[in-house]
């Protein structure tokens, strides 16, 4: 590789994106399983723990945390946005907007990504159901199914898409006549997003709506709900905030995406770069600035679902407390 | 409405929960399916209900075959062994939530759900959550819900079996109340023989999957039909033995069984239950039986005497009445005569005629 060739001068800022949004996606704890109480206490006596050893053991464990966490995760962040802002504010929106294909990347992004978790709330909502209410022979292997796309490399999915839905592919030719493109178009696009963050929703209601039990459900059949006004009014109202959980999750890793829509997409700028694409096109067009006015955008995206996860859990973890309390007083 | 049920078997996997079993529920009658956990009690009330499908056999409610209609259609008030209340509901919409699906007018339902609110003294709570009531206030909102959709059959699952002993003695007393209110026909499962006796005026006693033994509580408790029946209803002595002409004879002891007069001996069981087993200080003939008190327990309204006989070696189990037992004055260590005032026997099933 050339010695001047971006790659090698700055890989840091471009993994540390990738790795902020694997902390948003991969956390995959729930707040409303009973494991995230535990989790809390076993915070909670490990603090006791430190406490007891001496002082230098201490200030050499906290001191090698914060310093492992603050070169790999803070200061490439941070580095982002001052490369971002090199020019400041101005130099930064015109690096976003002035450019043709960098917006139309982001509107790809913001409607593919949206797209994909909506078509994975439907799926996911279908597949904890038919899983948790119902007893069936390949039930086990339909769970473990769901867990492929974590698995299996981005890359390899989006090969499996070319194989597949491409020009030399076996649905190739059937799609070709009649006039639908999907690879190295927006439906690939789609296509390879919503395969990659399959399992999230799903992941997040299996556990809750087993934790639940199906009794309230039973109950409210045998007053004659039907199967509408049973997921309206009983399903989803106990299960909501698992859903909203499971789809901040979806969102996070579909933004970010990188692999899988890489191959299928065939990298058209203006037509189907999405950011992460932008970032790294730009890149490779030592476009410094462009790259990273589009990665902070990024950025920015991935550290807002972060926080709305906080936000919802700590709401959650308050709530679960209320709800002790309340269970507690007689 | 009366429920006959014909010929229902039920399969899981490997394990038969319900081995052809029929029977038939009188119109207004209060029933309770009576019998140990896997004995196919639950089973049968949820297929009853449509919760359940039985694999052969039908249920018929008025003369109307129910077997194919889904649960929603079969309007059956069911109360959960654990409420199964909606906890994201007020106790207002909890018992609404049967009219509400049926798009009842909102007028209406405020009257009903009130009227029941009152008819199951929870009048001022239609504003609480479920996880704000107390144990015996949650079961009776399942109740209350159960009864707005003016079901054609109350079932109710273990209804009382979550509670503690005193709040249960109090809502066996109202559902009794209740149902001589209502009038609805109405099948609860219990394992709790106490309860189907002091609640129920119908008992069926099931067990592996086959009712045992139906009838009214009285008949059942004082003609048990089997050995396991005897069993089930409380502590029971048992003696093996051998019968011949009227006499129950055991290892240097007998027995009066007048109700076998043949002369050809053969091998039986007898079972004496502890209340109807008579002590004395001398001998009272021959069917006495010298015994060693071992323990005494007068707490509670009978004296549990626990004795040994040194002729068996076998435990024997006696209660006595507070006045019989200050007459006697036992202390453990007495020796005493225990003379048996009712016998029942069993013989085994190949005797059977």
């Amino acid at each position: 590789m050339h010695p001047s060739h971006p790659w090698n001068k700055v890989s840091g800022p471009l993994e540390v994106t990738d790795s902020t949004l694997n902390i948003a996606c991969q956390a995959k704890i729930s707040p409303l399983a009973p494991r995230a109480a535990s989790t809390l206490r076993t915070r909670k006596s490990a603090g006791g723990l430190v406490a007891d050893e001496p002082l230098w053991l201490r200030v050499l464990l906290i001191g090698s945390a914060f310093t492992v966490i603050g070169l790999l995760i803070l200061i490439p962040l941070v580095y982002v946005f001052v490369q971002a802002l090199a020019d400041g504010w101005s130099g930064l929106i015109k690096n976003l907007w002035n450019d043709p294909d960098t917006r139309h990347s982001i509107w790809l992004t913001l409607s593919v990504a949206p797209l994909a978790v909506a078509l994975n709330t439907v799926f996911g909502l279908a597949a904890a159901w038919t899983i948790t209410r119902f007893q069936f022979p390949g039930r086990t292997l339909l769970t473990t199914l769901l867990d492929v796309p974590f698995a299996i490399s981005p890359v390899v999915v989006g090969l499996m898409f070319v194989l597949l839905f491409g020009m030399q592919g076996y649905f190739g030719p059937l799609l070709r006549d009649h006039g639908i493109k999907v690879i190295f178009a927006w439906p690939g696009l789609l296509l390879a997003t919503t395969f990659v963050t399959l399992p999230f929703v799903a992941r997040e209601l299996i556990p809750l709506m087993e934790s639940l039990g199906a009794e309230e459900e039973i109950a409210a059949v045998s007053l004659g709900a039907n199967p509408w006004q049973l997921f309206w009014r009983i399903t989803l109202p106990n299960i909501k905030w698992g859903l909203v959980y499971g789809l901040i999750q979806c969102h996070a890793r579909a933004i970010g995406e990188f692999g899988a829509v890489y191959v299928v997409s065939g990298h058209i700028a203006g037509q189907t770069d999405t950011m992460p694409l932008r970032v790294e096109k730009l890149f490779q067009e030592y476009n410094n600035p462009g790259s990273y006015a589009v990665a902070s955008v990024l950025t920015l995206m991935a550290l807002l679902t972060l926080l709305g996860k906080s936000l919802l859990e700590r709401f959650l973890e308050r709530q679960m407390a209320a709800a002790q309390q309340e269970a507690q007083s007689p | 409405m009366s429920i006959r049920i014909r010929n229902i078997t039920k399969q899981f996997g490997d394990f038969t929960a319900l081995k052809n079993v029929s029977l038939d529920v009188p119109s207004g009658s209060l029933l309770a399916l009576l019998g140990p956990s896997g004995s196919g009690k639950t089973t049968l009330l949820r297929i009853i209900a449509g919760l359940e499908q039985a694999d052969a056999g039908s249920i018929l409610v008025e003369d109307e075959d129910v077997s194919q209609q889904s649960a929603r259609d079969r309007e059956v008030g069911f109360v959960f062994q654990h409420y199964a209340l909606f906890k994201q509901m007020s106790v207002f919409e909890n018992v609404a939530f049967g009219m509400r699906v049926r798009h009842v007018a909102a007028a209406e339902v405020r009257t009903r759900v009130n009227e029941l609110l009152h008819l199951v003294r929870l009048e001022g709570l239609g504003n609480r959550y479920p996880s704000e009531l107390s144990g015996g206030q949650r079961q009776r909102v399942a109740l209350a819900r159960a009864l707005a959709v003016k079901p054609r059959l109350l079932l109710l699952d273990e209804p009382f079996g979550a509670l503690d002993a005193k709040v249960r003695q109090e809502l066996r007393t109202w559902l009794r109340n209740l149902h001589e209110e209502m009038q609805v026909t109405t099948v609860f499962v219990t394992h709790d023989q106490e309860e189907a006796f002091e609640v129920a005026d119908q008992v069926v006693v099931m067990r592996q999957g086959n009712i045992e033994q139906s009838g009214t509580p009285q008949d059942v408790f004082d003609h048990p039909a089997t050995p396991f029946v005897m069993d089930f209803l409380g502590h029971v002595n048992v003696f093996h033995g051998r019968l011949e002409s009227g006499q129950m004879h055991m290892s240097g002891f007998a027995m009066e069984y007048p109700e076998y007069q043949q002369t050809q001996s053969r091998d039986a069981t007898a079972y004496v239950r502890p209340h109807e087993v008579e002590l004395n200080r001398t001998p009272q003939g021959e069917t006495s039986l010298p015994v060693r008190v071992v323990h005494v327990n007068p707490a509670g309204p009978v004296t549990r005497v626990r004795l040994l006989s040194d002729v068996f070696g076998a435990a024997l189990n006696v209660d006595l009445s507070p006045g019989r037992y200050h007459e006697l004055a036992l202390r453990p260590g007495d020796q005493v005569f225990a003379t048996p005032k009712r016998v029942r026997v069993f013989l085994p099933e190949d005797y059977a005629i």
